[in-house]
């Protein structure tokens, strides 16, 4: 029982940094922004995080230094696609560069430095009942952020007005800016919202999964994440249940390589990768599901006139 | 508030056409100098280390040659494939495949030698890199599977297969249980130009050859004029009877063909044998040397000689000044940051529309604005 408890739990924790980062760029994509710069934000939020967790002794500061890392570097993709109406494939994929440089430059001090992990939740007399205990209330911190986060974000986008117009204005930017709808305001502030979790992301990968600076140690999550919208066909349920598959098999093959299963680890560790492509595919072969889904102006410039 | 407001060109401006490549090299310069200056180090110093000192002596050349090969060879296929609107972002898997699958040769056969091993290796290395850009083709044409994301998984798959093969079945059994492959023999290694002055091989060459050709192709040819109309209308290109799916395929088969030919040139050229780790991230740089050199084949040969820089200068301050040699990605990342916004200029002006929203500005628009009113 006590492995099976342990299992789940590793899954929740390999599960959460993906699912706030895909929540994040659900929302981007919801208002028909393409940002594909999760990967670069992802890693400046980790090496944010950490150094600040490292500089001040606190864990929680670098937790909200990740969240503002994020933001901040989605900020500049946001002035280059939104006010300056840039291609928004090849702004991200920059995006992703130059943060995974500067992240490594900033990062060259913390390499081997010691991390400190965010405390888990610890409720007397809660997180000691057997089985339950652990999983519903002895976790870290950013676990529950981002179930509370899925939640919020899917109220806001089907329950509130403010995401019925977010969500209109990524079906048509168009008719929303003749409705006199604030196309860019809406779209920058999805946009940053989609780099704070994206750097809450990345935060949670330097200060709970492994409390420490590697050089690239979002190790392709932020590309993961992006497929998972995919894969979720935007509802954030879907990405929630993509999230903990993903989990699920990220855990699996590291479980795999410590039991000794006689395949080269190499493999193994590529399965998430193959994962992805074969769930990509599996989803895009129902194309009536991907067309009535797809944000209709995705990825595409806006330039209002006046 | 501050704010910009994009006005649409009545056509595209050939003055900012040819000036943002180096309106954007210029703010990037800047940008270094803060950088530099945020590091605590003179900026005239640092540039004069970075960008000057490792192409002040012949050899040195060479070496830029060395690494710009790779680059413009993975930029020319990836710049039909963005011209094409399709986005082929996993050239680094396709290097590293060229790399494997030309490596076949000397490393299973190393007794086989003579002049047919060298054009066997690179056809091969073609072949490999070709034959990875077709999954995300196949995908793509037969799925409607996105190629972004699947060229870019396949990317992370190919490293840790050229991983295990190294630290497997291909390791060199003298090799001191180093994760590496024996050390080919001379007639797999790509001949240097001249070897007098220099390490630069026939990488180089290759490298110009391609871009003359597809510039050729891209520019002389129906097939080009075809990458054009279906990357700017696919909905024109049908009509005209051009092929989308018949074009993913080129456009992916083509620039995985060159991305596997850099990759065993690099191999047989600079190299000599199969590492864990074959590449730099040139795959990944060749996109920003696309678009540095605006997807025009021969842009792309003077962009990939900068972006070489970028590598050598980063090397050279990393040894002299003891700064991360991250310090390169940085200054690349900026510059395609800087082209991207700079290549905004070509088809918009922009006004900054400051607190003076209240004050009437003379232009034809505003003059409009009362008559709608009126009509109201």
């Amino acid at each position: 029982m006590d492995i099976t408890v342990n299992i789940l739990l590793t899954i929740a924790t390999a599960a959460t940094p993906l699912l706030i980062a895909a929540i994040g760029e659900l929302v981007v994509e919801r208002s028909g922004v393409l940002n594909l710069g999760v990967e670069g934000m992802m890693i400046m939020g980790a090496v944010g995080g950490f150094g600040a967790s490292y500089l001040t002794g606190s864990p929680w500061i670098g937790l909200l230094a990740a969240i503002a890392m994020g933001a901040v570097f989605s900020l500049l993709f946001a002035v280059m696609t939104l006010s300056l109406a840039t291609n928004q494939v090849a702004t991200g994929l920059s995006l992703t560069l130059l943060g995974l440089g500067l992240s490594g430059m900033m990062g060259t001090r913390f390499v081997g430095q010691p991390g400190e992990r965010l405390p888990n939740l610890d409720i007397p007399g809660l997180t000691s009942i057997p089985v339950i205990g652990r999983l519903l209330f002895g976790q870290d911190p950013i676990f529950y952020i981002s179930i509370a986060l899925t939640a919020a974000v899917m109220w806001f986008l089907f329950k509130t007005r403010t995401g019925l117009t977010l969500r209109s204005i990524g079906d048509s930017h168009t008719s929303a800016h003749a409705l006199g709808i604030h196309v860019i305001r809406y779209r920058y502030l999805a946009v940053i919202f989609g780099g704070a979790c994206a750097g809450l992301a990345g935060g949670h990968l330097s200060l709970v999964y492994t409390p420490q600076w590697v050089e690239n140690m979002s190790a392709g999550r932020g590309w993961i994440a992006l497929a998972l919208v995919v894969f979720a066909s935007w509802r954030p349920w879907r990405v929630l249940a993509g999230a903990y598959i993903f989990g699920a098999v990220w855990i699996g093959q590291l479980h795999a390589q410590a039991f000794g299963i006689p395949v080269p680890s190499q493999f193994l560790s590529s399965l998430p990768y193959l994962a992805t492509v074969v769930v990509l595919v599996l989803i895009s072969r129902n194309k009536r599901l991907t067309m009535m889904n797809t944000p209709a102006s995705l990825g595409q410039p806006f330039v209002p006139d006046r | 508030m501050m704010r910009l407001e994009l006005v649409k060109r009545p056509q595209r401006s050939a003055l900012f056409s040819a000036l943002s490549p180096f309106i954007a090299f210029a703010l990037t310069i800047i940008a270094g100098a803060i950088m530099f200056a945020l590091l605590g180090v003179n900026p005239l110093t640092a540039f004069r280390i970075y960008f000057i000192e490792p192409i002040s002596q012949v050899w040195q050349l060479h070496e830029l040659a060395i690494k710009a090969a790779p680059l413009i060879l993975i930029a020319v296929g990836l710049s039909v494939c963005y011209k094409a609107n399709i986005w082929n972002i996993g050239a680094e898997g396709q290097f590293i495949l060229g790399g494997i699958v030309g490596s076949i040769i000397p490393v299973l056969f190393p007794q086989f030698e003579g002049p047919l091993v060298l054009p066997l290796m690179l056809l091969l290395g073609m072949v490999g890199g070709a034959a990875y850009a077709a999954i995300p083709a196949l995908l793509k044409t037969r799925f409607g599977t996105n190629e972004i994301l699947t060229s870019l998984m396949l990317v992370y798959v190919a490293q840790l297969f050229l991983d295990w093969l190294v630290r497997g079945p291909w390791r060199d059994p003298q090799g001191h249980g180093f994760p590496q492959t024996i050390q080919f023999n001379d007639s797999a290694v790509l001949p240097e130009l001249m070897p007098d002055a220099g390490r630069a091989n026939w990488g180089f060459v290759f490298a110009l050859v391609a871009a003359v050709l597809v510039w050729i192709l891209m520019s002389r040819m129906l097939k080009g004029f075809e990458v054009r109309v279906l990357g700017s209308s696919p909905r024109a290109g049908r009509f005209a009877g051009f092929g989308l799916n018949r074009m993913v395929f080129f456009a992916f088969l083509l620039s995985g063909a060159l991305a596997g030919l850099a990759g065993i040139s690099e191999v047989s050229g600079a190299i000599g044998q199969l590492q864990p780790v074959i590449s730099p991230g040139y795959g990944f740089t060749a996109i920003i040397v696309a678009f540095l050199g605006r997807l025009n084949p021969l842009g792309i040969v003077a962009a990939g000689l900068v972006l070489a820089l970028t590598y050598l200068g980063g090397e050279a301050v990393q040894s002299a000044l003891g700064i991360s040699d991250k310090v390169a990605r940085v200054f690349q990342g900026m510059l395609l940051f800087f082209v991207l916004g700079c290549d905004t200029l070509i088809h918009y002006r922009i006004r900054l529309i400051g607190l003076a929203l209240t004050k009437p500005q003379g232009t034809a628009k505003l003059e409009v604005a009362p008559k709608l009113k009126e009509a109201r």
